[in-house]
């Protein structure tokens, strides 16, 4: 977000006269009055709310009391957190690059214009996006099982042993895969209309030059997407910290490897909905989502430094 | 920036300040209702008058139970709705009591997870309502599970004395006998799967609920609940007898990990690949509606025993229906209760293919010479109806439960996908529900 | 809100590309790429490994719901059998099933888009707006807090949510999902990104002077110049509201209140209940009818998000 030219700065215009400029400076409120405010509702609020939850301890015998920063110092020792935020950090630095790989290289593909049928390929593998995560998760369930699903199928009819999908060492990866599965048409049509807005006259250039394709990949098209390339990471990684849906379904086929605290998020979920214990659920997401914005945060500072 | 930060700031102060000042007016409820008598005539006078009551069940048969009793009491307004299933309809009391908003008038409450709701006086006491009358209507293992201290939280609505649902066609083209004891089923086990690489004895990938009632039947008795002291053991030894049995199944591969009440373990019930199922005489219903292709292959023989020649048997599963503490119109409540439990109620849910708690019903003539067409014409309720009346009556659940079950899979399934044995990881069920009971506030020993 | 958690764990956002030249989307790019490109099979055919990569389940899908419940147990998934071809039997029972709730269901969820992707649409463009065309104070502070609200985790916010609405009374009712629903933040930055874009501001000025109050700049002159970002906004956010899941699964008790997605994993549960009945060929063919709207939606609204998502990758 560092290129950013308001369009009002970009114009030679004299200052308005004073009554006008305090007029829209209101007027900007009166537009976005109602977003704050439902935002304020929906959001600020309940964070509010939040930390004052995590402050407290809510006993089934001894009722409620006020403990400070226990529970986080609670959630620090905690292993079980620490071990579903290293699980969530691992899915992340694998499934979010080969999601994100395919779609690049889908919307270079798409982008070359040496494709049979282009149209058909930019919807067809748009598609996943539109379906909800609870039938794509019981999609995937189904052909995941072992006895009747595909892979069942398959080792029956080609006499093969593959690997059972939900076993505890394919389980995250099966749960990577339903994810890349879901978006990666979605993050491939992001990179494709960036592209798609390069100027031509670059390529000209290019032509004149007697560049390549690889060379023109490389030289034009890569930097010019990198904004959409950085915006798509930080917001993977987001969804990687915040992977809740994909697990929490499909757990019934798998109680035992997906455990209660597979995932950060589903962690605090069971500690809210199953055990009652809604403050230190509070702490525990409060801490989980400071880390998500540092990431995040350091994430861009990165990206845009390399870029601009 | 001057006059935008701090108009922010001032409405960020606002907003909290309502959610805190909301939150604030909580204040706990004492309850007023503790010792409340109230009287039949009470009842009818509220029957008389009317209103509404809501509901909150997934048990289907009480649809009818509830038309039945609007035609018999027209001004009353039955309001049923069907918050999920168990653990869900849990999370979901739990919240409304903890917002103290849209909390119903009754609750079904399975029997594992009703000690919870008593012992934190989240549930009215039925004493008043002159339910202790009711002691000699229904088989121990139910009325037992209703109780808790000196007060009555619950009338039971059905029951799951267990037995061991197998079969028959695949016993017979095996030549398996059908086992009497837990080691014959082992052997069972074993002769079955060499004969036919694909079929499993049973299903099992570690389920709280069997777990618990193969413990009952055993005799062990893990949990030891005294008002807010708890004790937790699984080291007895009726309990090694569960785990070293047990522990053969597991090593050996003789269950298979399907997961229960999916696509694959309907079929696998259906073409033999399942053969046997021990688990709480509810089942038929779900024989007769998930797994048609194989009516006629079934039939239901008592539970296997730990020790040659004993009797005895545990209940898996089954509800009642309780009154929370916060709910309303509670005379109208009970009435709804007791017609459905112990009144007109239990012959409409029977013949919707509930298993009663009520012993009348269970020992009636016409109950038990029921045929079951789904098992070729057996007169199965004889063996549940035996089955009930050996249910050993002093098995407790934790005030917790619901917690101690959701996870068992992340501490017992340990056993099930990993070299760990079974005792290992019962233990560290034990320890984990240590830990949350003194999080809780209960004195927890092991 | 139309939050991460609550949605998708990829929130829409859209991309940068180059600075520099006014964008114009070209229809046709052969003549710019150096020399003319051939078509390549090889490449094609790679392309159409991830096709069916993105196609085996939805086939499967659509397969199983051509299959009665006992079919589906019986053959193999991705090729019919089973029985007799139950697809229209399978559609009939879904809408009559249980009283016809199906119907209800997707009633509600309409209802929940209408109001709520259309209203959060709504504030977005209203927002964006205001963020792109006028200086008031505090509106980096806006920008800066939404956009970071996306990287709370929905948990954190899912519980306090829940008890702050119950003690207002909102629970179990369509308000639950509606008012979270109305917060997106995607659809404000692209509208935010869109009407800078799109809305020169001589335009508005020249309009001021003429005496124009600001509502009716908006409404006379913006908002027909906004239009392909509105319909990109309004598509994103119905598929958020449409595939709703976790909030509504606490907000929501009561199942005549449910969405589709809700009433879909309601129908998958009910076979784990004693005395429940197993409909899974139901959940399956329910499913296919729930998808079915939104890519329509998509297939026949290409030109207008196509554009909005190309214009908003001007500006980063």
């Amino acid at each position: 977000m560092t290129t950013l030219q308001p369009p009002a700065a970009a114009e030679p215009r004299p200052a308005p006269p004073p009554a006008k400029r305090d007029r829209r400076s209101w007027t900007g409120w009166g537009f976005i009055g109602p977003f704050v405010a439902v935002f304020a509702l929906v959001f600020l609020a309940p964070i509010v709310y939040s930390v004052y939850l995590s402050l407290y301890r809510n006993q089934l015998i001894g009722g409620n009391t006020f403990v400070g920063l226990d529970n986080y110092t609670q959630a620090l020792k905690d292993d079980q957190f620490w071990a579903s935020l290293g699980r969530v950090s691992l899915f992340l630095c694998v499934q979010v690059p080969i999601m994100l790989g395919i779609a690049l290289l889908v919307a270079l593909a798409l982008d070359s214009g040496r494709l049979y049928g282009k149209s058909f390929f930019r919807i067809s593998i748009f598609l996943p996006y539109a379906v909800p995560a609870v039938v794509a998760t019981l999609m995937w369930g189904f052909m995941y099982g072992n006895q009747f699903g595909l892979v069942g199928d398959l080792n029956d009819a080609l006499g093969t042993s593959l690997p059972d999908p939900l076993s505890a060492d394919w389980v995250l990866a099966s749960i990577g895969n339903i994810v890349t599965w879901e978006f990666m048409g979605y993050n491939m049509l992001i990179f494709y209309s960036a592209l798609r807005v390069i100027p031509s006259s670059l390529y000209e250039a290019a032509e004149i030059d007697g560049a390549g394709q690889v060379r023109v990949i490389t030289a034009i098209k890569l930097p010019a997407i990198r904004g959409a390339l950085v915006i798509a990471t930080i917001f993977s990684i987001i969804g990687s910290f915040q992977l809740f849906n994909e697990p929490s379904i499909l757990r019934n086929l798998a109680k035992n490897t997906i455990t209660t605290d597979y995932t950060p998020n589903f962690y605090t979920y069971a500690l809210s909905f199953n055990g009652q214990q809604h403050n230190y659920s509070a702490a525990v997401a409060i801490i989980m989502g400071l880390i998500t914005m540092v990431i995040a945060y350091v994430v861009q500072l990165r990206g845009m430094r390399k870029g601009a | 920036m001057r006059g935008k930060t701090g108009r922010l700031l001032r409405g960020i102060a606002l907003v909290s300040t309502l959610a805190l000042g909301v939150t604030a007016c909580g204040g706990s409820d004492d309850g007023d209702s503790d010792q409340k008598a109230v009287s039949q005539s009470d009842i009818d006078a509220a029957l008389k008058e009317g209103g509404t009551v809501t509901v909150w069940a997934w048990e289907p048969t009480l649809k009818q139970v509830v038309a039945d009793f609007e035609k018999a009491n027209p001004k009353v307004k039955i309001n049923l709705v069907n918050p999920g299933t168990g653990a869900e309809a849990y999370t979901a009391l739990s919240n409304a009591i903890s917002a103290k908003k849209g909390v119903p008038d009754v609750a079904q409450i399975e029997y594992y997870a009703l000690g919870q709701y008593a012992l934190t006086k989240q549930l009215t006491d039925l004493k008043g309502f002159g339910a202790d009358k009711l002691a000699n209507t229904y088989s121990p293992g139910p009325w037992n599970s209703v109780q808790s201290g000196d007060g009555i939280y619950g009338l039971p609505m059905d029951s799951g004395p267990m037995a061991l649902f197998y079969n028959k066609k695949v016993f017979d083209k095996y030549k398996i006998a059908v086992p009497t004891t837990w080691d014959e089923y082992v052997e069972a086990a074993r002769k079955l799967h060499k004969a036919d690489p694909k079929a499993y004895i049973t299903n099992d990938m570690g389920d709280a609920g069997l777990t618990t009632s193969l413990l009952w039947q055993a005799g062990s008795r893990p949990y030891k609940v005294d008002g807010t002291k708890v004790k937790i053991d699984f080291s007895g030894a009726a309990a090694t007898k569960y785990t070293s049995t047990w522990q053969k199944l597991i090593d050996d591969k003789l269950v298979t990990p399907t997961p229960p009440w999916t696509d694959a373990w309907y079929k696998g019930l259906g073409d033999g690949t399942i053969a046997t199922l021990a688990t709480g005489a509810w089942m038929p219903a779900n024989f007769a509606s998930g797994v048609k292709n194989a009516s006629g292959d079934w039939r239901a023989a008592p539970m296997p025993q730990w020790t040659a020649g004993d009797k005895a048997s545990s209940e898996n599963g089954g509800s009642s229906l309780a009154l929370p503490e916060a709910g309303k119109n509670e005379a109208l409540a009970y009435a709804f209760v007791e017609y459905a439990n112990a009144g007109k109620g239990v012959q409409a849910r029977i013949k919707g293919g509930a298993f009663p708690a009520t012993t009348a019903d269970l020992n009636s003539k016409t109950f038990q010479d029921t045929k079951f067409p789904y098992f070729g014409g057996q007169e199965a309720n004889k063996v549940f109806a035996e089955s009930a009346a050996n249910v050993a009556d002093d098995w407790s659940y934790l005030p917790y439960q619901v917690y101690a079950n959701s996870i068992f899979n992340d501490t017992v399934g340990k056993a099930y996908v990993s070299g760990t044995k079974l005792t290992e990881s019962l233990k560290t069920w034990q320890d984990a529900s240590v830990k949350y009971g003194n999080e809780q506030g209960f004195t927890v020993e092991k | 809100m139309t939050s991460p958690a609550s949605t998708a764990s990829r929130p829409p956002r859209t991309a940068a590309g180059a600075s520099g030249s006014a964008p114009r989307l070209r229809t046709s790019r052969k003549k710019h790429t150096p020399g003319r490109p051939r078509r390549s099979v090889l490449l094609t055919l790679l392309t159409g490994l991830v096709l069916i990569y993105t196609l085996i389940p939805l086939a499967w899908l659509l397969i199983s719901a051509t299959k009665t419940q006992e079919g589906m147990a019986s053959s193999f998934g991705l090729w019919f059998g089973g029985g007799h071809f139950a697809l229209w039997d399978n559609i009939k029972e879904t809408f009559t099933y249980d009283d016809g709730v199906f119907t209800r269901w997707l009633l509600n969820t309409l209802m929940y888009v209408v109001i709520g992707a259309g209203g959060a649409t709504f504030l977005a463009v209203l927002g964006g707006y205001a963020l792109a065309k006028f200086k008031f104070p505090g509106r980096n502070a806006v920008f800066a807090v939404v956009i970071g609200a996306v990287a709370v985790p929905g948990t954190a916010l899912a519980v306090p949510t829940f008890l702050m609405f119950s003690k207002m009374g909102l629970t179990n009712t369509p308000w639950a999902v509606i008012i979270p629903s109305l917060i997106s933040p995607f659809g404000l930055y692209l509208m935010w990104v869109f009407a800078t874009e799109a809305i020169p501001t001589e335009l508005l000025e020249a309009a001021r002077m003429d005496g124009a109050g600001e509502m009716r700049t908006f409404f006379t002159i913006s908002l027909p110049l906004l239009a392909p970002g509105i319909v990109t906004v309004l598509l994103f956010t119905t598929v958020a509201t449409w595939n709703n899941y976790f909030l509504p699964l606490i907000m929501l008790k009561d199942p005549d209140w449910y969405p589709l997605t809700l009433g879909l994993n309601a129908w998958n549960a009910q076979a784990a209940t004693a005395g429940g009945q197993p409909v899974f060929n139901l959940v399956i063919t329910g499913s296919v009818l729930t998808i079915l709207p939104l890519i329509a939606a998509f297939l026949l609204l290409q030109k207008y998000w196509q554009s909005g998502l190309a214009a908003g990758s001007v500006k980063e």
